[in-house]
């Protein structure tokens, strides 16, 4: 897959006097130090290394759609890693940490993918765009909350991305398809860990009832606008590239209301918002969260990290 | 040696458990005189119980401190790559606590309870946590520096007599390894980088070195408990040895990064054939332990609100386990 070998993640311990020879090493930064992360997953690096030798360009229209998907899962995981170290036991800082790491490489690759059509890089686009120029959703923007406000947010994005994912890999873009294949793997443990919550959560105690109840609440008004469909998503499904958002609000629902049901929980009679994510309009939180995530690499431009 | 591990057997026991109480012994410096393992099931002196219930808890708490100053850096890393190598390093110290927690309950102690000590301010944690991660530079000196000390110390636990603690050490020193490397790694890019990042990690270096150096604790004249854990066989080093060695990897390791190291006292012995290394401020070391570092209210802060804060999560999760445990039993 690459064309060197980086794989210092274990040869013994203790080898902190030969750390130099080992420390250059680059491109692994997404691998687990236990190598759980299966070795032949595609990473965004052996992306990258395909744009640059001419393997392969998105059209603008991947390219778009791509940036919208990526937008979502970074936004998500940036929030996800402010839990990391304030999580309500240490098995979920280590769980949310997870989440959260999946979801930066699901990022990073369609990132990747997306900047090829415009000659930018994945850091091109995290941290020099401003906030007109993202394309992520407003749900995944809402503030993480308390944990139940967290969990209803990620119970909505994972079996969300979970049905977007499974019909993408079957894309005709072998590259979106490729991404979406190890992305479903893990989205699905993502979709497990939320439900197993939403469950706990809605049965445990009446405050934590009424705490999950507040959190769906809160977190229902920016569903529609993820099934929502524009001209983009109608030019990508009749070329077979990808789908049209509607057409997985059937098992979207479906699913997700096994789950409310088994809780006991109703979908909330909320309106739905606005939205407009995908056209740059955006929430209020999103400056702050790309104030936060930008602030060095703009103090720094042109610097390699 | 082993014989001053005797504990005075309390004259209320019976013929029967004295007996008992002098076989276990007999048994314990057996394998310690061995050099083998001792299990959670196997007879143990009291001392021998508390030291490594008081170290192992202590480990585990400098994991769980250890991850703020890193996690401060987690939204702000200035790349993608960095950033998910920071969340991976952050998370694996989570889990460094949660073996590091498994291990100590062997020894008869509830990792709630252990939680609840730190909270209190009555368990200690290492003590260089207490020290502000100011820049991103910082995210490469606690790599190279802190979780290089830390290796030093800990490679040789992984051979400790009590056979949880050993097992743990092994895999966490595995990922302590790669932690290094990554620190080592920010460094040597900041300093073959812009001006400014050169200064940064400069800085960084300088901030770092000297409390890196106490982590090994106080030099061996003033450390009353190592020479019986070094009997216990549960520390194989004294402090002092095990600085020096980590001197004389830093600094072979500081030329390869064009950087130096803020110690114009460092040489090499030739009559020990030792490191040696200019004086350490011992005094502020006491001053941090005794809380009057610059983070450790704020640390401790941050963990009581966390753990408060899930405190209804938690009970959310118990009394769900409790009512499906009823349902199946009642099926």
């Amino acid at each position: 897959m690459t064309d060197k070998a980086t794989d210092f993640a274990i040869e013994g311990h203790g080898d902190i006097s030969v750390g130099v020879s080992g420390a250059g090493a680059s491109g692994d930064g997404s691998a687990s130090a236990t190598r759980i992360t299966p070795g032949n997953a595609l990473r965004p690096e052996d992306i990258a290394l395909e744009i640059r030798r001419g393997q392969v360009k998105p059209s603008d229209d991947v390219a778009e759609f791509a940036l919208r998907i990526g937008d979502d899962a970074l936004i998500l995981a940036q929030r996800l890693g402010h839990w990391i170290s304030r999580a309500p036991e240490l098995e979920e800082d280590v769980a949310l940490g997870n989440i959260a790491l999946d979801q930066l490489g699901h990022a990073r690759s369609f990132l990747t993918y997306a900047g090829a059509a415009w000659g930018k890089s994945e850091d091109d686009l995290a941290y020099f765009r401003s906030e007109p120029e993202f394309r992520s959703a407003h749900l995944v923007e809402q503030p993480n909350g308390d944990f139940a406000v967290t969990i209803a947010r990620q119970f909505v994005v994972s079996y969300y991305q979970y049905e977007l994912y499974r019909r993408l890999t079957e894309s005709t873009d072998a590259t979106l398809a490729a991404i979406s294949a190890k992305a479903v793997k893990e989205v699905d443990y993502h979709r497990d860990h939320s439900a197993q919550w939403v469950l706990r959560l809605a049965g445990g105690t009446e405050e934590s009832r009424a705490r999950m109840i507040q959190g769906f609440q809160l977190i229902w008004p920016y569903v529609d606008e993820l099934f929502e469909d524009d001209e983009l998503t109608t030019r990508l499904a009749e070329s077979g590239a990808a789908v049209e958002p509607s057409s997985l609000r059937g098992d979207f629902d479906r699913l997700t209301g096994e789950v409310l049901a088994e809780a006991g929980l109703d979908i909330p009679k909320v309106p739905q918002a606005l939205g407009g994510g995908r056209r740059g309009k955006h929430s209020e939180f999103l400056g702050y969260v790309l104030a936060e995530m930008q602030v060095l690499a703009r103090e720094h431009p042109g610097a390699s990290w | 040696m082993a014989s001053q591990n005797l504990q005075s057997v309390p004259a209320e026991l019976s013929p029967e458990e004295q007996e008992r109480e002098a076989a276990g012994q007999a048994y314990f410096d057996r394998i310690i005189s061995e050099d083998s393992r001792i299990e959670p099931r196997d007879w143990m002196p009291e001392a021998y119980r508390k030291t490594l219930l008081r170290q192992i808890s202590q480990h585990a708490h400098s994991e769980i401190i250890g991850m703020q100053p890193e996690a401060n850096w987690i939204t702000r890393a200035p790349s993608l790559k960095r950033k998910s190598i920071l969340m991976a390093k952050v998370q694996d110290e989570a889990g460094h606590g949660l073996y590091l927690y498994s291990a100590a309950e062997t020894l008869g102690q509830s990792r709630d309870k252990m939680m609840d000590d730190l909270i209190a301010g009555k368990a200690r944690y290492s003590s260089i946590f207490n020290y502000p991660a100011i820049s991103w530079a910082d995210m490469g000196a606690i790599g190279w520096l802190v979780d290089g000390a830390a290796i030093c110390n800990q490679v040789p636990l992984c051979r400790a007599s009590y056979g949880p603690y050993g097992r743990a050490m092994v895999r966490v020193c595995k990922e302590e390894s790669f932690h290094q490397r990554q620190g080592f790694e920010i460094l040597l890019e900041l300093s073959n980088g812009t001006p400014e990042q050169k200064q940064m990690a400069q800085e960084a270096v300088n901030r770092w070195y000297a409390p890196s150096l106490m982590m090994f604790g106080p030099p061996d004249d003033d450390s009353p408990n190592s020479k019986q854990s070094m009997a216990w066989n549960i520390k194989r080093f004294s402090n002092d040895e095990l600085r020096h060695r980590f001197v004389g990897m830093m600094v072979e390791q500081v030329r390869v990064l064009g950087l130096t190291l803020p110690d114009k006292d460092i040489r090499f012995n030739e009559e020990t054939k030792k490191w040696e290394h200019g004086p350490l401020d011992w005094n502020e070391f006491k001053e941090v332990l005794a809380g009057r570092g610059p983070c450790n209210s704020q640390r401790i802060e941050r963990r009581r609100e966390a753990h408060e804060n899930g405190a209804w999560v938690r009970e959310a999760a118990a009394a769900y386990a409790r009512k499906q445990a009823q349902k199946e039993s009642a099926a």
